[in-house]
């Protein structure tokens, strides 16, 4: 065997052990990777206990309520299956929109309401102009109404 | 040659930058504010693709113990740790609008940032060391070790909940956006790709006549003294 191929096999080896070893870490540090919960794991009772966590999900379709002194606002955040309540006091960001992505940071109160200090919209992968965004719209609501 | 690519570059910029701001229309949700793709993807996709590439010289050279594979490696390090600063700091730019943060410590994120600390880590470690064939190889070590980040960048919005979102455009499925925002990105990538060929090139040249300066071959070949 010539010495490159020695050294190549070396470095082939030493790649395979080194993925393989940054797999067990990945799968190991998993929790610590999430960015946010979804709403069915808080239920679940997989979020840290007594300690600011992030939920992430859409903001539940009519929930959003404005309370009288402006600033503070309630909404429910869900995955479809499990809706979690939040209180936020601060400025929204432009994208929060119901039915539209959104993660928040805080932590739950006794009362099972999520009191975020941080709230942040998520976006998705899909860009399209708002003349075909409307059209979308439109189709979704007649087969709505077809149902 | 690299004067040539230089010239591909600007020319598809210029269609590209034109495609971007004057003919795709404005997104649904985000306004203008979306147009940053135009060079953060761009940008986004050349860091990681460079890494790729800056590695895979490593390692022949590394392997082949060849000289010009090493500074090859060398010579695409500093466009690749450009690529990745410009995505992180267009991105911090979009960010800030559109989630509502500069900065959020997510995995892709977090692990974009990796890669510029490992681009930066390589040029430093390859500097600080005096003999050449020395610094190609623990320099070459390095980048192969930092390899594993790169699907970890790519994969990090299907394997975690991130606040990133997950891939407009992908080998595996239909692209996600209006036909003409991603004419214009795709013009911007294949520009991106066309000036990094054409800086690498430049610079290999420099590092070729800086450390073979003394070299018979090359002052037989191009009158360099």
């Amino acid at each position: 065997m010539k010495p490159r191929h020695k050294r190549l096999i070396l470095v082939l080896v030493a790649l395979a052990l080194l993925g393989l070893g940054a797999t067990f870490v990945l799968k190991a540090f998993r929790s610590n990777l999430v960015f946010f919960y979804t709403p069915t794991e808080v239920f679940a009772g997989q979020v840290p206990q007594g300690q600011a966590f992030r939920i992430g999900g859409m903001v539940l379709e009519d929930s959003l309520q404005r309370n009288e002194d402006g600033v503070t606002v309630r909404f429910a955040v869900t995955d479809t299956m499990e809706n979690v309540p939040v209180q936020y006091t601060g400025i929204l960001p432009d994208l929060f929109q119901e039915g539209k992505g959104v993660v928040a940071q805080g932590r739950m109160d006794k009362q099972g309401i999520f009191v975020a200090d941080q709230v942040l919209a998520k976006h998705d992968e899909n860009y399209m102009p708002p003349e075909a965004a409307e059209a979308l719209e439109r189709a979704r609501k007649i087969k709505m109404e077809a149902e | 040659m690299a004067t040539f690519f230089f010239l591909v570059a600007a020319i598809l910029t210029v269609w590209g930058l034109y495609i971007g701001f004057f003919v795709a229309p404005t997104d649904f949700q985000q306004g203008e504010s979306y147009r940053i793709i135009f060079i953060h993807v761009p940008a986004a996709w050349m860091s990681m693709l460079i890494y790729l590439v800056m590695s895979f010289w490593a390692a022949i050279g590394l392997i082949m113990n060849t000289r010009l594979s090493s500074m090859m490696a060398h010579a695409l390090a500093p466009t690749g740790a450009l690529m990745t600063f410009v995505a992180l700091w267009t991105g911090a730019f979009w960010g800030r609008p559109t989630w509502g943060a500069w900065w959020v410590w997510d995995a892709r994120l977090t692990s974009e940032l990796i890669l510029l600390f490992l681009y930066i880590g390589y040029m430093a470690l390859r500097a600080s060391i005096e003999d050449p064939r020395r610094g190609d190889r623990a320099s070459a070590i390095l980048a192969l070790v930092g390899v594993v980040n790169v699907p970890i960048i790519y994969f990090s919005v299907q394997w975690w909940n991130t606040l990133h979102q997950g891939a407009s455009v992908s080998l595996t499925k239909s692209p996600t956006m209006a036909t003409s925002m991603l004419t214009g990105m795709l013009v911007m990538a294949l520009a991106f790709w066309m000036y990094s060929i054409a800086v690498s090139l430049m610079r290999v040249r420099r590092i070729i006549r800086d450390r073979e300066g003394n070299a018979t071959w090359l002052s037989e070949s191009s009158g360099v003294q």
